[in-house]
């Protein structure tokens, strides 16, 4: 074998083992000479650093990203917050200085000492927040007092700050303390025990947005914890800023007009989806939530009947009543079953087998066709329509225009209303569907459930010639120094299943409900702008046949919802607005009134916006 | 069938020399346990550790009955079913600290990758004895190596646990510099290496640049090791000369040192018994691993000279970057010190190594 002469020998191992055992005597050495370094030459140095325990870590909480409306007015900002803390290994008798804190500030103690209790033992050298948002009273106290009082200080952190209160608060959201079941999915790498995050609305949706991430620094300090000097800083990055499509100024308007009735307003502009206005009412004033909401303050918004946690705009279910003949017309006229010129006479009822089947003008509307059949909402000419189309094609129609599902708004609990088929009555009721249940299906009633935003961005699709957006609530989302980071597209997420003659007509039905002499809504006509829409009264309750109650005497909670749907201008709109108040009882005194304010409001604003760029 | 002389020649300075540094582990462990947890789990988790090191014992005393020769043979079946546990780690692994190391089977949770270290070295030793030559090896002899090292390389990285991986390479490099490469391949991989670096860092995102600074230099990230890296010296230069005495350590609380028992317990050992404690344990540690090159001087095979080189050298590399990382020389990885740090797959991975040298050390005169 050639290899055998070439083998190494004992001499050869021997060699290249010295070698490696030099080596690591060297690395021996060098080790030494590093242990002589620490613990010799600045061995008295580090004995002194470490019989204080002097470096620290401390946290330092980053700011939460700002929230904007569409003009850049400020709706959602930080304000400095001082919170109490104490660091246990500084407080010496810490029992004793707890007390002498409770009674300085009055605060009751035990509460104080289970904080220090919940921190748990790994927390002897952490601070341990005692009380967040003490008054500049109690502030003064304490550092007045600070030299009786070792071991606490006071941090000042910024805290969130919701400057109008109450307004646009479902859409905007509130904060609640992690815990930590959350903390353990590891959704939240920057979050820490204590720390805040979005539990609702935008807070919620964007919450890996306006996070930002936590900074900190070592410092040194002294016997009584107090920094002598910073060691070194790694400085917290701000989350990001959120830019709203909302109009404040509308908003405002809206949530004004509502007063203390209960219901939701949605406006958005027909070309792009942008949601300007979202108000829900009764409200809650997300102020409250910050630091924890009082066990009281919660349980009474639990209790209101009004449900002031539900965001009524996305959440609440409500029958579109005769909102929904402009989906009838439309299917009876793209089905053929109907043209511009058909007509049916309303005598005030309609005999559906052996049923009567009542209009709402008790003596009749006499001939209507479709046109005067919206203006005047004759259920008659409806109930007909509906029967020629069927349950199961009326549905598909509805489907096509956006109802029935989620506008895919990116907001959470968002509900999907509810578009009945014969189908869905077999499966849910296990009952076969009945002809007579169309009829009032065709008119609104019965199982038919709609959202308002789904009926806002409806109607906006009728305004803009059938294209039916995805709502969107926010623009752009920018880092601090106004660099925008992303931007959020409009996106469309289908078309009315409309030719543009069939939604000719139902535009000019639509017309006549607010310009029209006998349109429902006549009475909020405006003089610098056509209103476009459609009143409609929920049934909450049928009254039994010939049974007449006095409305005032009849109990609230049975008391019809008023819905008015609308756009404006009649050509090429910019707003289309949804209203729902709940037991408002009639679309054209209650809801309507709210809709015409807003738009006028908002084409005025327009126009004068238009003249200052000229 | 067992030869008489095997315990005749079986190398108790050695075994004594393990024994020790194991008892001075306890000790400093116990220091560490005590500082940081309650009275319970101290109790608990010291005795793992004494049972993990009993275990060990029994695994040397096993180790040592079969002859070392059999693990030439049986090379490449050890590496595959190592390799194999690296890759079920993937299906089945457990996640610990954002990474999946571990592996359970029944009640035992193993590191795959720490017993990766005794096969790569076996594998290696194999391939070598038969390839080594006074001349140094070719670029065509080093591809069979190169290949053995990179698949579990890769496999242990994307855990994530880029220590261990590192510590795989400097373990195999150092043995294949020891066999010898030939002048030109050594210089043709070190241009290399310089070469392709620059490269390999500007495709890198922010990130992991960023990941891999603080790697190199803890203080860029002086709220996580930067801040373990400032408390650490700051333990150990406080123990001074003669250090504050046992059990009388102020710095090793937990809220300092999250891993004292682990990774950090020489800053115990620093604190607690000064410069002369550690240079007592440096001292031990050093007999340890002439005693390994001299069973590889005197072994009288070639695979088994290489393997006893090549297990030195493992135990080695994690004294250097343990004791190094915990007195700021070195980047903050997880590797634990030999027979000190708490765990039961670092104390079966070292023990199953001594073990290996024992037998060696048994078996030096017979040569085939």
């Amino acid at each position: 074998m050639s290899e055998f002469s070439k083998n190494p020998d004992k001499e050869w191992i021997k060699q290249r083992l010295i070698v490696a055992s030099v080596c690591v005597l060297l690395v021996f050495v060098l080790l030494f000479l590093r242990l002589v370094y620490l613990q010799i030459i600045k061995g008295e140095e580090y004995r002194l650093l470490s019989e204080k325990n002097a470096v620290r870590l401390k946290s330092v909480k980053s700011s939460r990203g700002l929230i904007f409306d569409r003009n850049k007015t400020l709706l959602v900002d930080n304000r400095p917050s001082f919170n109490l803390k104490i660091v246990l290994e500084d407080a010496g008798d810490v029992k004793e200085t707890v007390q002498k804190l409770a009674e300085l500030i009055q605060l009751p103690f035990p509460e104080l000492m289970q904080m220090i209790a919940r921190a748990g033992k790994g927390a002897f050298y952490k601070p341990v927040t005692l009380q967040t948002d003490i008054s500049r009273e109690q502030l003064a106290l304490v550092e007045s007092h600070k030299f009786d009082l070792p071991g606490i200080l006071i941090d000042i952190e910024p805290t969130r700050y919701y400057i109008y209160k109450k307004t646009a608060a479902h859409l905007l959201g509130y904060l609640g303390q992690v815990n930590s079941q959350e903390l353990k999915t590891g959704k939240y790498p920057h979050v820490r025990t204590g720390d805040a995050i979005g539990r609702y609305g935008i807070e919620k949706s964007f919450e890996i947005y306006l996070q930002g991430k936590r900074g900190g620094r070592q410092i040194e300090v002294d016997a009584n914890g107090r920094t002598i000097k910073i060691l070194k800083t790694v400085e917290p990055v701000p989350g990001f800023d959120v830019n709203l499509t909302l109009d404040l100024e509308l908003q405002q308007t809206a949530e004004k007009l509502f007063g203390n009735r209960d219901g939701a307003v949605v406006a958005i502009d027909p070309n792009n989806g942008d949601v300007l206005v979202m108000a829900s009412n009764p409200s809650f004033d997300q102020n409250d939530f910050i630091g924890g909401i009082s066990s009281k303050k919660w349980k009474a918004l639990m209790s209101d009947p009004g449900k002031p946690m539900n965001n009524k705009a996305i959440q609440a279910e409500y029958p579109p009543a005769s909102t929904y003949k402009i989906i009838t017309s439309l299917a009876a006229l793209e089905e053929n079953h109907i043209d511009r010129y058909s007509t049916a006479y309303c005598p005030g009822f309609y005999k559906y087998g052996n049923r009567v089947y009542r209009c709402w003008k008790k003596h009749g509307h006499g001939e209507m066709n479709v046109i005067n059949g919206l203006a005047q909402s004759c259920d008659v000419f409806f109930y007909q329509a509906g029967e020629k189309v069927g349950v199961d094609t009326l549905a598909q129609y509805a489907l096509g225009c956006g109802l029935g599902k989620r506008t895919g708004i990116v907001l959470e609990n968002e509900r999907k209303g509810l578009i009945p088929t014969s189908i869905w009555k077999k499966k849910r009721y296990n009952e076969v569907w009945q002809g007579g249940e169309t009829l009032s299906i065709a008119i609104g009633q019965s199982y038919n459930l709609v959202t308002p935003l789904q009926m806002a961005v409806f109607m906006a699709a009728v305004g803009n010639g059938g294209t039916l957006y995805r709502p969107r609530i926010v623009k752009t989302i920018e880092d601090n120094h106004g660099q925008v980071i992303q931007k959020i597209d409009p996106e469309i997420t289908g078309g009315l299943p409309a030719s543009k003659d069939t939604l000719d007509i139902i535009r000019s039905g639509l017309l006549k409900v607010v310009q029209g002499d006998r349109g429902t809504a006549r009475s909020i006509r405006l003089k610098q702008v056509d209103i476009v829409g459609k009143t409609g009264t929920a049934q909450v309750f049928s009254m039994a046949k010939g049974e007449k109650i006095k409305t005032e005497k009849l109990r609230y909670g049975l008391r019809d919802h008023a819905w008015f749907i609308c756009y404006a201008p009649a050509e090429n709109p910019v707003i289309a607005v949804s209203v729902i108040i709940e037991h408002g009882e009639h679309g054209s005194s209650a809801a309507a009134p709210i809709a015409g304010a807003l738009i006028d409001q908002y084409i005025r604003k327009m126009s004068s916006e238009e003249t200052r760029w000229e | 069938m067992f030869d008489r002389r095997l315990i005749k020649n079986f190398d108790w300075g050695f075994a004594i020399l393990i024994f020790l540094i194991c008892s001075v582990g306890l000790v400093i462990l116990y220091s560490a346990l005590t500082a940081g947890q309650d009275a319970g789990t101290v109790h608990i988790l010291f005795k793992k550790q004494v049972i993990w090191m009993g275990a060990g014992f029994l695994i040397i005393a096993i180790t040592v009955m079969i002859d070392f020769k059999e693990l030439d043979k049986l090379n490449l079946f050890i590496y595959t079913l190592c390799v194999g546990l690296l890759i079920s780690v993937i299906v089945f692994g457990q996640l610990g600290g954002g990474s999946r190391r571990w592996l359970v089977i029944g009640f035992v949770r193993i590191q795959p990758s720490e017993l990766m270290k005794i096969a790569l070295v076996i594998s290696l030793s194999s391939v070598y004895s038969t390839s080594v030559s006074q001349t140094g090896l070719n670029f065509t002899r080093l591809i069979k190596p190169a290949v053995l090292c990179m698949i579990p390389f890769v496999l242990i990285v994307n855990q994530p646990d880029l220590g261990t991986g590192l510590l795989l390479l400097l373990i195999a490099g150092s043995i294949t510099l020891f066999v010898k490469v030939e002048r030109k391949v050594f210089f043709t991989i070190s241009g290399m290496g310089l070469a392709v670096a620059p490269l390999v860092w500007f495709s890198l995102k922010d990130y992991q640049k960023f990941r891999i600074l603080t790697f190199l230099n803890p203080d860029r990230d002086p709220l996580g090791s930067g801040y373990h890296i400032i408390q650490s010296k700051i333990a150990i230069g406080s123990g001074m000369l003669t250090g504050k005495g046992f059990l009388k350590g102020t710095q090793n609380a937990l809220s300092f040192l999250p891993e004292q028992h682990t990774d950090f317990i020489v800053s115990v050992l620093a604190e607690e018994w000064g410069l002369v404690g550690c240079t007592g344990l440096l001292i031990l540690y050093f007999l340890l691993l002439l005693w390994g090159v001299n069973i590889a001087y005197n072994c009288r095979n070639m695979f088994g000279s290489i393997l006893a080189f090549g297990i030195t050298t493992m135990i080695f590399w994690q004294i250097f970057i343990n004791i190094g990382m915990v007195m700021g020389l070195m980047p903050v990885v997880g590797v634990p010190l030999p027979l000190v740090s708490y765990g039961g797959s670092s104390v079966i991975t070292n023990m199953v190594g001594f073990g290996i040298l024992l037998n060696i050390s048994m078996r030096k005169f017979s040569p085939n």
